[in-house]
């Protein structure tokens, strides 16, 4: 089990920050993400791992200012 | 906030310096904020000049209009402070250069319009400053719905602002909404400066 923005979801074997987000489908485009407190950059989404029992927090970056 | 305006209070916020990464409708406004709570140092960065339209929701005035925004910023600064010690930078803000801009301020101010900016400036931070706060604006455009701006805070990351409202042909940034988030942010900062935490928000 992790949590997506303190919403409980099963976690899988083989999960990266990349096949979590298929699954989560953020909201808007831009976006940072959190695992454990640590930020994970866009660039390696696709070969960080998403350990069990995760706290992911995705921040949407929202254009205007 | 139990502590009040002292000597103190004063002597600390002297002491400090903060970085504003962009100084268009957020950055103008939260950087006169902060400079007229008399922070010792500000940094800016941006590479764009004023323009007519910028004026709808950006502290300048029309004769500021063809000035390099950190000039014309710098300029409104010491009008309202001359103490106040502002280092202007006229360039775009990168990864390459996030040290050089912010290698040494107490706290950032991220106030750029583009989403993708965004992004860069709050990885670039947490690659090369983890220990820096760095106090964010998403989604402020539009007018209305001021009880929807709220404060989240994600680590050292606050971010301030509706969370959705972003800028479209339908809906651009509006003086009052951009005002509120950017004197939302100052407030944050100076809550990090004199306890050196964010306490409220999520």
């Amino acid at each position: 089990m992790i949590t997506v923005d303190e919403i409980e979801m099963e976690w899988e074997e083989g999960m990266t920050v990349s096949s979590l987000l298929e699954i989560v489908k953020p909201d808007f485009p831009m976006f940072v993400v959190k695992i454990n407190g640590v930020m994970i950059s866009k660039r390696d989404h696709e070969t960080t791992p998403v350990p069990d029992g995760a706290e992911v927090r995705i921040v949407y970056m929202i254009a205007g200012g | 906030m139990k502590l009040r305006w002292c000597r103190e209070v004063q002597d600390k916020l002297s002491r400090s310096s903060v970085g504003i990464a962009g100084v268009g409708g957020l950055g103008s406004h939260c950087a006169l904020a902060l400079a007229r709570s008399r922070i010792g140092k500000l940094v800016l960065a941006d590479v764009d000049v004023v323009e007519e339209g910028n004026l709808l929701r950006q502290n300048y005035s029309v004769d500021q209009v063809g000035q390099s925004k950190v000039e014309a910023t710098r300029d409104n600064l010491l009008l309202a402070n001359p103490d106040v010690d502002v280092e202007v930078h006229n360039l775009r803000v990168t990864s390459h250069n996030f040290m050089a801009l912010f290698g040494k301020v107490d706290v950032l101010v991220e106030a750029f319009d583009d989403a993708d900016q965004k992004v860069m400036l709050a990885e670039s931070a947490a690659r090369y400053r983890p220990d820096l706060w760095v106090v964010m604006g998403s989604g402020v455009a539009g007018f209305g719905s001021t009880e929807e701006i709220r404060v989240t805070k994600v680590g050292r990351l606050v971010v301030i602002g509706d969370g959705h409202s972003s800028v479209a042909p339908d809906n651009y940034c509006i003086a009052p909404r951009v005002g509120i988030v950017a004197f939302m942010q100052a407030n944050v900062v100076l809550e990090i400066l004199l306890t050196g935490d964010y306490g409220g928000g999520e």
